[in-house]
Formats: C-alpha cells, structure tokens, sequence
C-alpha cells in the first residue's frame, strides 16, 4: 500500500519535470547586456509562470562558448562572434545568427574628484600601456594612475582592446577586475583608478570623461560619433523558430515594454532614434 | 576513574543487547542478511565512486595539461613572466608571473595565520576559560562556512578602501589585500588542528613540568609545543593548502595583474593567482585550444604543489596518531 504510494508520487513528479522541461529557456553571456537579460527573463516569468527561465551572467566568450556547445539557448554578447567561435560552431552544426537588441558606449570612467575630464583615444591608450603613469602629465593631480581592464572574456574588454588598444598588449601593471559593477566599485574607492564601463553602470559615483572631445550620451552613442560605441547582440542557433519562447524572447526589444526596459537599463534602443 | 566511565557505559549498551530477542524468525533473518548485503554493496559503490572521481579529474587534468606541454610554446611556460593567451598576433604563455603569484599571497597569508592561529590555538586549549572555549571553537569553525564570495566582497568593498585611505596605497585590490582576507580564511583551520594535537599531549607530560616548578609560559613554549609540533605543522599545511587552493577571493582581491611584485617584497602591488587565471579564462578558452591546454598546465602545478603538500600533512598526522609527540 505504501510503496504504490510512494511510487505514484515519484511518477506525478517525473511527469511534471518532463513537462517542465518543454518550457526551458536558458540564456547566458555577457555581463553587460545581463540587465536586460534578466529584466526580460522577468516579465516572460510573470507572462508565463511555468517557464523555466534562467540567466547566467559569465561573459561574451563564455556565451559564446555555451552557445556552441549547446549549453544554452541564447548567448548574450557584448561583441560579434570571433571567427574561431564561429568555425567551432559550425562544426558542431550550430548556425549562430545575431539579433542587435541595443547600442551601448564604452565610457571611461575616473574618480569624481578627478579634475581631468576629456581624454583622447591615443592618451587612453597611453595609459594602459603603461606610458603615462601620473595624472600630472594629463593635466590633473599628482597621484599614480591605476588601470582597471575586465578580464579577456569579456565583450567590453574585446571592443575596448579592438577600438582603443588597436589590438596592442596592455601593460603587466594593468589590474583585472571579472564584471562592469567591480570596475564600477574600484573607480569608486580608488582616487587615482581609470576603467572602462558599459553606459549602463555610469551613475554620479564615477565620472565619465569625453573621449576625442564627445561625451558618451544616447545621441552620440546611437549614431556611433561616439569613438567607442558598439551593438548588443543576442546570439542564436539559427532564427528561431517562429512563435516560439526564443523567438518571442529575441524580438522582444521590438516591443514598446522591450524598449523602455533597455532605456530603463541605461541603454540605447535602436527603434527610438 | 576515566576508565570506570567507559566501562559503565559498555556495560549499558551490553545490557540492552541482552534483552533483545535471541531467535529471530527466518523472515527477519532473511531481511537482516539482504539488508546487511546491500548496505555493503552500497557502501563499496559510494567509495569506488569517489576513488574513481579523483583519478578520473587526476587523468583529464594531466592529459590535457602534457599536450600542452609538448608544444613549442612550453618552453617559456615556466620562464616567461608574460601571460597574453588571448592575444591573436602574439599569444604568450608565460605562467612564471602567476606561479610566483600563487606563492606569494600564500606565504604572505600563512606568516599572518600561522603565529596568530598557533598562539589563538594555545590560548583555547590550556589558558582560555572552559565556557569561553565550548563557545570560541565553534564561532571560529564556523568562519570557515562563510562563503568565499563573501569574503571577496568584503575584500573589495571594505577592505581595499581601507587599505587606500587609511594606509595610502596605490591601490587596495593587492597582494597585501588577498592575504589578509586567506589568512582569516585559513584560520579555523590552523586553530582547529592544531588545538586538537595541543589537546592529544598526555597529562603527565605537563603536570611533570609542573612538578620540577616550571610555569605555565615555560610548560607551553618548552614542553608543550615541542611535543604537538608535527600536529601543528601538519594544521600549517592543511592551512597553506586551503589558501593556494582558494579561488574566488583572490580573483576578487589581488588585482589580477600578471607581475612580479618590483621590489619583491613590495606586498602593495597587485598579483595574480593560478587559481584566478583558470577561473577567470576556462569558461572562454575555446575546448581544445593551446589556450585551454595551457589553462590545464597550469592546473597540473598547482594539482601536484598541493598533492606535495597533502602527503606532508598525511606524514605529520600520522606521526600525531602515533604517540601524540614528535
């Protein structure tokens, strides 16, 4: 008597999980396009509440690499795919295809009290080759400089090191921090400290600087004047298929909601300019 | 009269075995003799299981890592200081930078955590008051069931600050930064151990020091301590191994920069970690790559430093066992 019980009740519960398992959504990447990630994943949760929907936030490549191993249904990036990803994914019968869902800038941020405030690309550069040490030769304070990259996988770091670095190696001085709030903490508490940030993550506690004499701002980011813009992207396994939770998810920047969550976050919309 | 307690005490559980049932019937002879089988059976699966897990992890870590060690670019893998793996023109894999960092914040920790938590060893086990210590030991076993990402945002958040405010450092994300925040990670494993073989001395020993009219200073720092001394290296290691091993709070505090600290004693700068460069790269190293295979070199290092060292500990523990001396 109690074991047909029990075994009815195992059996109920591998059913729901089979059904569960028919609306799975898993989404991961980028740090930076991760807010909007997660906001979405929210309003799809209160749209349909037996979604299993999840958001990892562990970086373009990491995305990337998710997405070529069929780990997840959605990768976020903050960059294109990299050619190698793409021939690995290929080779596993993946078909990426990028749905841009918003602008962002890369903003260099500095300390507020920094009296520096407009750089050009060829200083910032200077800075994270470790040739200009002391605020003194920019203009400011004289306190030692502190660059602050994100670490290689990610997508800003790939736009900064693509648009400023020009692909050159960046001094062994340089200190790695692994998401957009850290580099945003450690500019915060650190006088002397320069990073780089997604527009998103700028707020009054850092300062953003002009760079080239334009100061990042939804115009300039959106029409690219801007140096260091760049599109966010979704990545997926071919379009998706029509109608579909994937589907559904990817166009959803379309949307007047979709819209005003990524203006909410601190983004560009495209369909808004 | 200990030994009067443990007697009564067997003599009590002998008792109720005598009013058991003598005869059993065949049926519960049959479920004592299954049950009896497969909780065997089981227990030898769980066991193989777990001996299976490591060398499997043993043989994945070390295939990949000696592929990587058989191309060119492992020449400068152990004299380069250079780590540039994602570079596409120029990749570089130097790990002498990230070697040199490991050992640097694990020293650094340990010649904080191994005085303080020897001494805070000593003070539980003979000086400290019988409640403070029922209270202390578990409040200070339970630092380790912090997660590490807490310590790490603590590390970051409160510390750093600090660190540049109140001590004008460049930066508060350093060595100095990393080690502090190991050093307390690795304490409730020091303390633990070590007044663990502090207790296991016999009480002869000491109350024999008292009789030739030696004090309570001299009876720890001359007989006490010399005798418990393979327990308290083997508590060293097993905290020196925690702190190599440690991943997450180093990735968040040490800076991440790939240097040698110049001066090399200068603790302010910022360094990286092994641990920090695989946690930080693996999940973007394509599978295959020369960057991936390198990221498992550098997890044969630190696999065989910390097997050294787990032997070594194996060795002092044992050495406890056997006579609770050195």
């Amino acid at each position: 008597m109690r074991k047909t019980r029990l075994l009815t009740i195992i059996s109920l519960l591998l059913t729901a999980a089979l059904f569960a398992a028919d609306k799975q959504l898993h989404i991961d990447g980028s740090t930076t396009v991760g807010p909007i990630g997660d906001a979405f994943a929210e309003v799809f949760k209160h749209l349909e509440p037996e979604l299993d929907i999840t958001v990892k936030k562990t970086g373009s490549g990491d995305g990337a690499a998710a997405l070529v191993d069929g780990r997840c249904d959605v990768a976020m990036m903050s960059r294109f795919m990299k050619v190698e990803e793409f021939a690995q994914a290929v080779e596993n019968s993946v078909m990426p295809v990028a749905h841009v869902v918003a602008m962002d800038g890369v903003c260099i941020v500095v300390h507020p009290s920094n009296p520096v405030s407009e750089l050009t690309l060829a200083q910032i550069r200077a800075i994270y080759k470790g040739e200009i040490k002391n605020w003194k030769e920019l203009g400011g304070v004289d306190a030692q400089i502190v660059p602050v990259s994100r670490d290689t996988s990610s997508g800003t770091y790939e736009t900064f090191h693509g648009i400023v670095m020009k692909k050159e190696k960046m001094a062994d001085m340089v200190e790695y921090v692994n998401s957009n709030p850290q580099a945003h903490s450690r500019v915060k508490s650190t006088v002397g400290a320069i990073a780089y940030v997604g527009l998103g993550f700028v707020d009054s506690n850092v300062k953003s600087v002009s760079v080239n004499g334009i100061k990042p701002n939804r115009k300039t980011i959106a029409s690219g004047v801007y140096p260091v813009s760049r599109p966010l992207y979704l990545f997926t396994d071919g379009y998706p298929e029509l109608g579909s939770v994937t589907h559904r998810f990817c166009t959803f920047y379309l949307t007047e909601e979709g819209q005003e969550i990524i203006e909410t976050k601190g983004f560009v919309p495209l369909t808004d300019y | 009269m200990q030994g009067k307690v443990i007697k009564n005490k067997y003599s009590e559980r002998e008792a109720a075995d005598f009013t058991r049932p003598l005869l059993l019937t065949p049926a519960e002879d049959m479920k004592g003799f299954l049950t009896e089988k497969i909780s065997r059976a089981s227990l030898f699966t769980v066991t193989c299981v777990s001996v299976l897990a490591v060398l499997l992890i043993l043989i994945f870590v070390l295939k990949e890592g000696l592929v990587f060690l058989k191309s060119d670019e492992a020449k400068r893998f152990l004299t380069s200081t250079e780590w540039t793996p994602t570079h596409e023109a120029n990749p570089v894999y130097g790990a002498l930078s990230l070697i040199v960092g490991s050992v640097y914040v694990t020293v650094t920790s340990m010649l904080i955590a191994a005085p303080v938590g020897v001494l805070a060893a000593v003070y539980l086990s003979d000086i400290a008051p019988f409640k403070l210590r029922q209270v202390a030991k578990p409040v200070i076993e339970l630092l380790a069931a912090i997660p590490s990402v807490a310590y790490g945002f603590f590390a970051v958040l409160v510390l750093a600050p600090l660190l540049q405010n109140k001590f004008g450092m460049v930066t508060g994300t350093n060595a100095l930064n990393a080690s502090l925040i190991l050093a307390v990670m690795a304490l409730p494993t020091i303390i633990s151990i070590t007044e663990d073989s502090l207790s296991a001395i016999r009480r002869e020993i000491r109350e024999a020091s008292y009789a030739l009219g030696s004090t309570r200073a001299e009876t720890m720092i001359k007989i006490v301590i010399p005798a418990a001394h393979s327990g308290i290296i083997a508590a060293v290691i097993l905290g020196t191994m925690r702190a190599i091993g440690e991943t997450m709070v180093v990735w968040m505090a040490s800076g991440n920069a790939t240097q040698i600290p110049s001066p090399w004693w200068d603790i302010t700068s910022s360094v990286r970690t092994m641990t920090a460069t695989i946690a930080g790269e693996m999940g973007e190293a394509v599978k295959g790559s020369l960057h991936y295979q390198s990221l498992f070199a550098v997890g044969g290092v630190l696999l065989v430093s910390t097997f050294v060292m787990n032997l070594a500990s194996e060795y002092f523990m044992s050495r406890v066992r056997k006579g609770g001396k050195g």
